[in-house]
C-alpha cells in the first residue's frame, strides 16, 4: 500500500510537468499578450520604446523555452509570482481571497445534491418504472438541460423584484457592518439562496441518474436475492447491503469531483456578481494574466492528481474485492 | 471630479482604443466605450424627448425645475460597474472602472465643465506664451493630500516624470510625448515647455496628479504597480477618501471633509461590481442601485411604468461615439463624390435611428458631437431625397439597365459591405444600406466578420470595399490621425484613404494652435468641408441613457454627460434612504 502511494506520487511528478508545460505554451499562443491588453492605444511613435520596455520587465521578449523554465524554477519555491493585472498584485493573494466563498459554496451545494441525489437514485431504482421513477426523471432532466443564467434570472425576478423576499445579487447587504452577528449570518445565507438553489438544480441530474444505474445493477446481483432469501426486511436489504455496494462508482465520481470544487462555476459567479474563482479566471483571460491562469492551473491539477490518488485508496478501503500494491 | 481624464484617456484623439472599442461595442452587452458615455459625454438632448414623453422628463435637478429643495449632508449612493477596478492609480490604469472611482479620489490640474470647457482644478490659473511653446501653471495653495501633506509644484513634476518612467506602464505617455521640460518655478508654480505646439497640451493636465511623498521610491524601482497606494492604500487630493475594497465585489469611498472646493453633500459612494448587465438591471428595478445605464431596449419598452418613473430619473444625451457608412476611397466608383453623395440622399436616417436604436440618438451631420464646440450648428444633414440620389448617380455615369440594376462601361454597381460580428446595432445598420441601395439599383452583399479578422485582413490591408464601423470622439477636436492625407499607412487610421488638401491644411492649423477661439474657426470650417464632401456617410450619435435614483438632486445634464458636477448632487434630508456617517 505504501510503495504503491509512493509510486503514485513520483508518477504524478512528470504528468504534473507535462500538464504545465503544454498548458503554459498553449496559452501563451493565444493572440495578443498582457502588455498589450494594458496598454491599449499605444501605437503613436516613440511609445512602441516604452512597450518594449515593458515586455522586457514582464520578461516576455524572451523564448517561450526560457519563459517556461523561468516560470518553472520559481514555482518549485512555490512562488507563484506577481499578477499582471495593473493591480500587480500576489498571485496567491488574488486566488486566496477568491478561493472561500467558491469553496464555501461549492461545498454546501455539493453536500445538499448527495443528500439529495443518493435517496432519489435509490428511490427511483428500487421502484424502476414507476410514477416517481417517472416523474424524478424529467424532474431531474428538466434541470440538466435548463440554461444557469436563464434559470437565474427568473428566480431573482420572482424572489428578488416580484416578491422582495430574497436579495439578488451579491453577498452582503450594504448595512452588513451594522448587523448583529447573527443577523449577518442571515443576511450572508440569504444572499446564497438563489446562486445554490441554481447550481443544485443543474448538478442534481449526474449524481442521481449515475445512483439510480449503480443501485439497479446491484439489485440484480446474487447477494441480495440471498439476502431476501434469508428473509430480511427491504429496508435491510436495500439501506444496508444494496447501498454499501451502489455507493462505491459514487466514490471515485466524487473523488474526481474535487478539484471542480475551487474552479467555480462562472456564469453562476458571473450572473450573481458573486466575487469568486470563475470570475478571476474569465478576467484573467480577457487580461492575458499568464501568473494568475498557471497559478490556477498547478493548483487544479495538483488537486486532480491527488484527488485520482485518494480515490483510488479510497476505494481499496471500501471495497475489500481491489487490494493494491499487493504481490500477484 | 473631472471628467477630462475619462475623456482625454478615451479619445486620444481619435485613438486606436476608441476605435477598438466603438469596434465591440453592441446592444447586448454595452462595453466601456458605452459606458464611458455616462461619464464622458456630450450634448445635452432634452429637446427630443420632450415631445416623445412630456412629464416624466421634467426632472428635478434640470433647469426647468423651479425650487431645489435645501442641500443635505449624508446618505449613500450606491452605483453598478460591470468591471473590476483593478487599479487605484488611475494613471497606470486604463478600465472604465478604474477611472470612474479613480476620479472620486484624485483631481488633476484642470477639469472639464458642463460642455466640456477648461476648467480651473488644482490649478488656480494658467497661460500660454505667444508661440504656444510654454505653459505655466499657478497652482492652488490650500490643496492638501488625504494624508495632511500639502500638494505643491513638487508633486506636478513627479506625476510628469512618473508618467514618463519607461517601467511605468500608463497609457498617459502620449499626452506628453512633446514636453521637453517640465519645471518648478515656484512652491505652486510650474512650467511646461513643449517642443512643438500641441494643441491638447492644456486638456491633458487634466492627468490625476499623484503624492510624490509616497509614490516616488516605487516609481525610482520601477514597481509602481506594488505600491500600497495601488491597491489598499490610495491617497489623493479629491473629493472622495479611500474606505475599503472587497475585490471583485465592492469599493465604497467617503466624502473628504477637507476637500479643496467644500465637503462633497453625498457621505458615501458605493461601486458594486455587477459583470452582468441584466443583474444590474434587476438590482435597478429593485432599487438595489442607484445609478446605471440603460439599454435602448430597457429605456424605451422596459422602464415605461410608474413606479419606475417615481424612483428613478432617466436621462438621455449623445454619446461620444458615432456609426458611419465608409469606402474604400481607392475604388474609383467611391472615389466620385456624386456617388458618396447620392448615398447619403438615399438613407433615410430618422426611420434608421428609429429601426437600430428605437429612436435614442441623433443624426450625425459631421465627426463633431452635437454641443460640442467644435461642432458647427449651421452644417445641415444631407436630406432624405431619393430622387436627387438618382439623378447624382446618372450625372456620375451609372445609368439603370435592363434588369434595373445600375450599369457604367458594361459593369454593374455592386459592392461588399464589411462590419464587425457581435454588434446588432451595426448589422441592422448595414442591412438598412442594403435596403436603401437595393431602391436605386445597387447590390450589396453584406458580409460580417470577427473583430480581429476584419482590422488584420481587410481594415489593414485596405483589402475591403465599403464598411460600417464607428469612431469614438474625445474631449480634443483634433482628428488629424483620421482624416489627414499623411495617415494612410497599414497602422494608420485612415484607413479609408482620404486626401484632401484643404481638410489636411486645417487639420494642421488646428493642431499647431492653442487658442481655442481660433481653433474653432478651423474645426467648424473642417465639419462643414467634410459634411460637403462625405468622405464617409455620416449615420447617427448614439445616445447615452443613465437612470439615477429620483431622490439625489442637482443633476444637470450638458454635454459632458451628467457627471460633471457629481460633486454637487446631493439628497435632501426627509428622502436620505440611508444612514451612512
Amino acid at each position: 500500500m505504501f510503495a504503491y502511494t509512493l509510486r503514485r506520487l513520483l508518477l504524478a511528478v512528470p504528468l504534473l510537468l507535462g500538464i504545465t508545460f503544454i498548458s503554459f505554451m498553449v496559452i501563451h499562443l493565444a493572440p495578443g499578450d498582457p502588455v498589450e491588453v494594458q496598454s491599449g492605444d499605444m501605437t503613436e511613435r516613440n511609445i512602441r520604446e516604452a512597450y518594449k520596455a515593458l515586455r522586457e520587465m514582464y520578461g516576455l521578449d524572451k523564448p517561450l523555452h526560457v519563459q517556461y523554465w523561468n516560470w518553472l524554477s520559481r514555482i518549485v519555491r512555490l512562488d507563484f509570482g506577481r499578477s499582471f493585472a495593473p493591480d500587480g498584485r500576489l498571485v496567491l493573494t488574488k486566488i486566496g481571497e477568491r478561493l472561500p466563498i467558491t469553496l464555501l459554496l461549492n461545498v454546501i451545494e455539493m453536500l445538499i445534491i448527495l443528500a439529495l441525489a443518493v435517496p432519489i437514485g435509490v428511490m427511483s431504482a428500487t421502484r424502476q418504472y414507476s410514477t416517481f421513477d417517472k416523474v424524478t426523471t424529467i424532474f431531474v432532466f428538466l434541470g440538466f438541460a435548463t440554461p444557469d443564467f436563464w434559470l437565474a434570472l427568473l428566480l431573482m425576478i420572482l424572489f428578488g423584484v416580484q416578491l422582495g423576499w430574497l436579495p439578488i445579487s451579491g453577498l452582503r447587504s450594504l448595512n452588513w457592518e451594522y448587523l448583529t452577528f447573527w443577523q449577518q449570518q442571515l443576511d450572508f445565507l440569504s444572499h446564497l439562496a438563489l446562486p445554490i438553489l441554481v447550481a443544485t438544480f443543474g448538478g442534481l441530474a449526474g449524481f442521481s441518474r449515475y445512483m439510480r444505474q449503480s443501485m439497479l445493477e446491484v439489485v440484480r446481483q446474487d447477494y441480495i436475492q440471498t439476502a431476501r432469501a434469508k428473509g430480511l426486511a427491504e429496508r435491510v436489504v436495500v439501506g444496508k447491503h444494496a447501498l454499501r455496494n451502489a455507493m462505491l462508482p459514487i466514490v471515485t465520481i466524487l473523488g474526481l469531483s474535487l478539484p471542480g470544487l475551487i474552479g467555480g462555476s462562472v456564469i453562476v459567479e458571473w450572473i450573481f456578481a458573486i466575487p469568486g474563482m470563475g470570475q478571476l479566471m474569465v478576467q484573467a483571460a480577457f487580461e492575458r494574466d499568464y501568473p494568475v491562469l498557471m497559478g490556477n492551473l498547478v493548483i487544479v491539477s495538483t488537486l486532480t492528481l491527488f484527488a485520482n490518488l485518494a480515490a483510488d485508496l479510497a476505494y481499496s478501503l471500501v471495497d475489500p474485492r481491489i487490494r493494491v500494491g499487493r504481490r500477484r | 471630479m473631472s471628467p477630462v481624464r475619462l475623456i482625454t484617456r478615451l479619445g486620444v484623439v481619435v485613438g486606436f482604443a476608441a476605435f477598438a472599442l466603438a469596434g465591440c461595442s453592441g446592444e447586448s452587452a454595452p462595453p466601456p466605450a458605452a459606458k464611458s458615455g455616462t461619464v464622458a459625454t456630450l450634448v445635452a438632448v432634452a429637446k427630443a424627448e420632450a415631445q416623445t414623453k412630456p412629464g416624466s422628463e421634467t426632472k428635478p435637478g434640470s433647469e426647468t425645475k423651479p425650487a431645489l429643495p435645501p442641500k443635505a449632508e449624508g446618505d449613500t449612493l450606491i452605483e453598478a460597474s460591470i468591471g473590476n477596478v483593478s487599479s487605484l492609480i488611475p494613471n497606470i490604469t486604463s478600465d472604465q472602472s478604474s477611472l470612474e472611482v479613480g476620479d472620486l479620489m484624485y483631481s488633476g490640474l484642470i477639469t472639464l465643465g458642463k460642455d466640456l470647457q477648461v476648467e480651473p482644478e488644482l490649478a488656480k490659473s494658467w497661460t500660454f506664451s505667444k508661440d504656444c511653446l510654454t505653459l505655466d501653471f499657478q497652482l492652488r495653495e490650500d490643496v492638501k493630500w488625504h494624508d495632511g501633506v500639502p500638494f505643491t509644484a513638487d508633486d506636478v513634476v513627479f506625476t510628469w516624470a512618473a508618467t514618463m518612467d519607461p517601467r511605468t506602464p500608463s497609457s498617459y505617455k502620449s499626452d506628453f510625448q512633446d514636453i521637453e521640460r517640465v519645471e518648478k518655478t515656484g512652491k505652486h508654480a510650474v512650467r511646461v515647455v513643449y517642443k512643438q505646439p500641441y494643441a491638447k497640451a492644456l486638456t491633458s493636465w487634466g492627468v490625476t496628479m499623484l503624492p510624490k511623498h509616497l509614490l516616488e521610491k516605487w516609481v525610482k524601482e520601477g514597481k509602481i504597480k506594488e505600491a500600497p497606494q495601488n491597491w489598499s492604500a490610495p491617497v489623493g487630493t479629491g473629493p472622495y477618501r479611500f474606505k475599503e475594497m472587497k475585490s471583485g465585489e465592492k469599493i465604497v469611498v467617503v466624502a473628504n471633509p477637507d476637500y479643496f472646493k467644500g465637503r462633497p453633500p453625498i457621505s458615501r459612494i458605493v461601486y458594486r461590481v455587477i459583470p452582468s448587465q441584466a443583474t444590474i438591471f434587476l438590482e435597478v428595478k429593485a432599487m438595489g442601485v442607484d445609478v446605471a445605464s440603460l439599454t435602448a431596449l430597457q429605456y424605451r419598452r422596459q422602464t415605461e411604468y410608474p413606479a419606475f418613473e417615481k424612483a428613478y430619473n432617466k436621462y438621455r444625451y449623445p454619446g461620444a461615439g458615432y456609426t458611419y457608412f465608409g469606402f474604400n476611397l481607392k475604388d474609383p466608383r467611391f472615389s466620385d463624390r456624386r456617388v458618396r453623395l447620392a448615398f447619403a440622399h438615399a438613407i433615410n436616417k430618422a426611420d434608421l435611428l428609429e429601426g437600430v436604436v428605437l429612436g435614442l440618438g441623433t443624426e450625425a451631420t459631421g465627426p463633431f458631437r452635437p454641443g460640442f464646440w467644435a461642432n458647427n450648428p449651421d452644417v445641415k444633414g444631407i436630406p432624405y431625397d431619393p430622387k436627387k440620389a438618382v439623378a447624382l448617380l446618372a450625372e456620375a455615369g451609372w445609368k439603370r439597365n435592363g434588369q434595373g440594376l445600375l450599369e457604367k462601361d458594361g459593369k454593374t454597381f455592386t459592392f461588399e459591405l464589411l462590419t464587425n460580428q457581435g454588434n446588432d446595432e451595426r448589422k441592422k445598420v448595414a442591412e438598412i444600406i442594403q435596403a436603401s441601395l437595393r431602391e436605386l439599383g445597387i447590390g450589396v452583399d453584406i458580409r460580417i466578420l470577427e473583430w480581429a479578422s476584419l482590422l488584420k485582413e481587410h481594415i489593414k490591408k485596405r483589402s475591403f470595399q465599403a464598411i460600417v464601423l464607428g469612431w469614438g470622439t474625445g474631449s480634443d477636436p483634433d482628428q488629424y490621425v483620421v482624416w489627414h492625407s499623411s495617415q494612410s499607412g497599414p497602422d494608420d487610421l485612415n484607413h479609408i484613404s482620404y486626401a484632401n488638401p484643404e481638410v489636411d491644411k486645417l487639420l494642421e492649423a488646428g493642431r499647431s494652435s492653442c487658442t481655442q477661439a481660433e481653433r474653432v474657426k478651423y474645426y467648424r470650417k473642417l465639419h462643414q468641408v467634410l459634411a460637403e464632401d462625405q468622405p464617409v456617410v455620416f449615420l447617427y450619435w448614439r445616445d447615452s441613457l443613465p437612470a439615477v435614483s429620483s431622490r439625489v438632486y442637482g443633476i444637470q445634464p450638458g454635454p459632458a454627460g451628467i457627471k460633471w458636477n457629481f460633486t454637487d448632487w446631493f439628497v435632501p434630508k426627509q428622502l436620505q434612504r440611508y444612514t451612512a456617517n
